[in-house]
């Protein structure tokens, strides 16, 4: 059953067609995936306040129903050390289209992947974990099961990786938390199969994942037309 | 629902003979039935008159006997009316061969013989298909029975939306010997589709394996399928077809251009169990092996051979298709070595592959298959034959099927095929081992059970 807050923000959503990240992170939160610390300001004092409470460095983003693809337009900031940078950015975020405000974020480390979910024509909502970054269209290492995830599935889905080995310590590298990462497949398999009938697609594109934890730090949620 | 009629009826009405052409889909299907099966049939034309010396009926009411199977042939613009004096007539099933629905921009007559045989709970395959073939029951193919090649009875079921794949394959299931149990044409599938008769052919006796020719699911029913096929006691085995999307539709996240129409495919009947033959020499030897073996193994294959270089290339298949060839024990070595005649004990290389040699004779194939058997470390054998190794006898078959009996494991044997060696083939085909014509096949064979879940 999908709770109230969520029901909400997607009834506010289907205007646009997508759900803003802010209210994306938010969805996340009550569905027990891991989100980093972050606020949204829409004006320079209070954009310092939130960033030195999060702690620097932080991510800065646009939020506007009016890009979808907020790299398109360089509305994604990361490795922001101080007060100037971020009010720089503000103002030149305020100018862009549509402009709602500025979401600011910790930055988090860790093994990039990407997780998502598609309503599938024949199976309907089908899951999906791979590698990610920019060589995740060249690699495509993926898994892909249709959902709901038994904790088997998600066993066999990240067992099923090519590169599996750079997630469990290759090469000196500390290894992530695959507990962590397995929870949250499963938590997400759970929010898919309560949005099926509205949403079209989600991306959560990247999740990091490192020793302690895995954590969506990007995400879309496409709505049903 | 009763699909029983359908694959068993005693009688039957064949809608749309003509009384003046006897190459009419409808005039083939009445003669073979009328003449060769056992199954009393009965001609409908409106126009009434005389097929030959038999009598066609004006309607389906006419014929003085209950139908369990009406075969509609007419013109798609009349297949509704049809269906209705059927279900009027109390008629117990239906198929309808004739084309020019869905497929020929006429959804609407389709719909209204969905809605009526639901209503009716009337069960019919079709339409624009061919049919059911029930070796010795019943065959609704429109084709003359000259030009047909029959399958063996046996244990395979396949299921197939286009008629044409379906009869290619019922020859490729004779050429390899394969016994089949039913033949079914599904065609637009408007009412009876692959979900429904995975539920009869699951409780059907004759029916060891079921095999699905799948161009694709309407929205939805994939997920029905796959959820039921979890569920079969019995293998499910799927081809499909339109593995590469017709353009490039506009995907608007990384997930949906991650997973593609067969991307989603593949992964969840993989998930369900379902093994999927990516072409159609693994669709006949995953349907041969699995009607020979329900036992699922775990894949440790042993290799018995009479040729070094044919033991190496078993060995290469194995390891691309991820299945082990476990190194022999040295007290296994020894066992086979001690029960090998003198001859061959010299010249033998025991590992694994166990090569016998050239101048090995039967009794060298029987002792290590039988250390091989008896052993924990192996639980499939494959015996790669070379029939014109001199010392080998027509009896290898049936001997070395003894042995599979004997200690409850899977033999799978690679033959060369050519018409020569039919006779040892046949020994151990007819002795319950399946032979694969290449080795290739015969561990696609070991892969169909390794994957298989328990049954």
């Amino acid at each position: 059953m999908l709770k109230k807050e969520i029901r909400e923000i997607i009834e506010k959503s289907k205007k646009w067609g997508w759900v803003l990240e802010p209210d994306a992170q938010k969805i996340f939160s009550l569905s027990g995936l891991k989100t980093p610390k972050y606020a949204v300001a829409t004006e320079a004092g209070q954009a310092i306040s939130m960033a030195r409470s999060i702690g620097y460095p932080v991510v800065a983003k646009i939020v506007s129903p009016a890009i979808v693809h907020k790299s398109d337009v360089k509305g994604v900031v990361v490795g922001i050390k101080d007060d100037q940078v971020l009010t720089q950015t503000l103002e030149r975020f305020s100018k862009l289209e549509g402009f709602a405000g500025m979401l600011i974020a910790e930055m988090v480390q860790g093994a990039e992947l990407i997780i998502g979910a598609k309503n599938d024509f024949q199976f309907g909502p089908m899951i999906l974990i791979g590698m990610g970054g920019i060589g995740v269209e060249i690699y495509k290492d993926v898994s892909l099961r249709m959902a709901p995830l038994k904790a088997r599935d998600a066993d066999n889905m990240i067992n099923g990786l090519k590169a599996k080995r750079l997630l469990t310590g290759y090469r000196g590298a500390e290894p992530i938390n695959l507990d962590a990462l397995k929870k949250t497949l499963l938590n997400f398999s759970r929010l898919m199969m309560d949005l099926k009938d509205v949403t079209e697609s989600i991306d959560l594109n990247p999740v990091m994942c490192n020793a302690k934890s895995c954590i969506v730090v990007d995400a879309r949620i496409m709505l049903k037309k | 629902m009763d699909l029983k009629y359908l694959f068993e009826p005693k009688t039957m009405a064949v809608i749309g003979v003509s009384s003046a052409n006897d190459r009419h889909p409808a005039n083939v299907i009445f003669a073979k039935n009328n003449n060769r099966y056992p199954v009393e049939v009965f001609a409908v034309n409106p126009k009434g008159g005389k097929l030959h010396d038999e009598e066609i009926y004006p309607r389906v009411a006419d014929i003085p006997k209950k139908i369990d199977l009406a075969v509609i042939a007419t013109r798609a613009e009349l297949v509704p009316d049809v269906m209705a004096d059927c279900i009027k007539a109390g008629v117990k099933s239906g198929i309808v061969i004739s084309g020019g629905f869905t497929e020929g921009g006429r959804k609407d007559l389709q719909d209204r013989m969905v809605s009526m045989a639901k209503e009716a709970s009337f069960p019919f395959i079709g339409p624009n298909c061919l049919g059911v073939y029930v070796p010795f029951k019943v065959d609704t193919f429109f084709l003359p029975i000259e030009r047909m090649i029959k399958p063996e009875p046996g244990g395979v079921t396949f299921v197939s939306q286009s008629g044409g794949i379906l009869v290619d394959h019922i020859i490729k299931f004779k050429e390899q010997g394969v016994g089949m149990a039913k033949a079914i044409s599904i065609g637009n599938k408007a009412l009876i589709k692959e979900k429904e008769l995975l539920a009869y052919l699951v409780r059907d006796p004759a029916t060891k394996v079921i095999a699905y020719y799948i161009e694709g699911f309407d929205e939805g029913e994939g997920r029905d399928f796959v959820l039921a096929a979890d569920r079969s006691p019995k293998p499910v085995i799927i081809m499909k077809s339109g593995k590469t999307p017709a353009g490039n539709r506009a995907v608007s996240s990384h997930t949906a251009s991650l997973a593609g129409d067969y991307a989603s495919f593949s992964a969840a009947i993989a998930q369900h169990n379902i093994l999927e033959a990516a072409n159609e020499s693994e669709l006949v030897s995953f349907c041969e092996v699995l009607s020979s073996y329900t036992k699922p193994i775990e894949g440790k294959i042993g290799i018995i051979t009479g040729s070094g270089g044919h033991g190496a290339m078993t060995v290469d298949a194995c390891s691309l298709n991820g299945i082990k060839v476990p190194e022999l024990s040295v007290e296994l070595k020894a066992e086979i070595k001690k029960n090998l005649t003198e001859n061959i004990q010299a010249i033998a290389a025991l590992g694994n592959p166990a090569d016998l040699t050239g101048s090995s004779i039967d009794e060298d194939f029987v002792a290590c298959a039988k250390a091989m058997s008896a052993s924990t470390e192996i639980d499939c054998v494959i015996v790669l034959l070379l029939p014109y190794i001199p010392g080998l006898t027509l009896d290898i078959g049936v001997k070395l099927s003894s042995v599979s009996k004997q200690f409850n494991k899977p033999f799978i044997a690679y033959v060369p095929q050519v018409e020569k060696y039919n006779m040892l083939i046949e020994g151990f085909e007819l002795n319950g081992i399946p032979v694969a014509p290449s080795i290739e096949g015969a561990v696609l064979m070991a892969k169909a059970l390794v994957r298989k879940k328990s049954c």
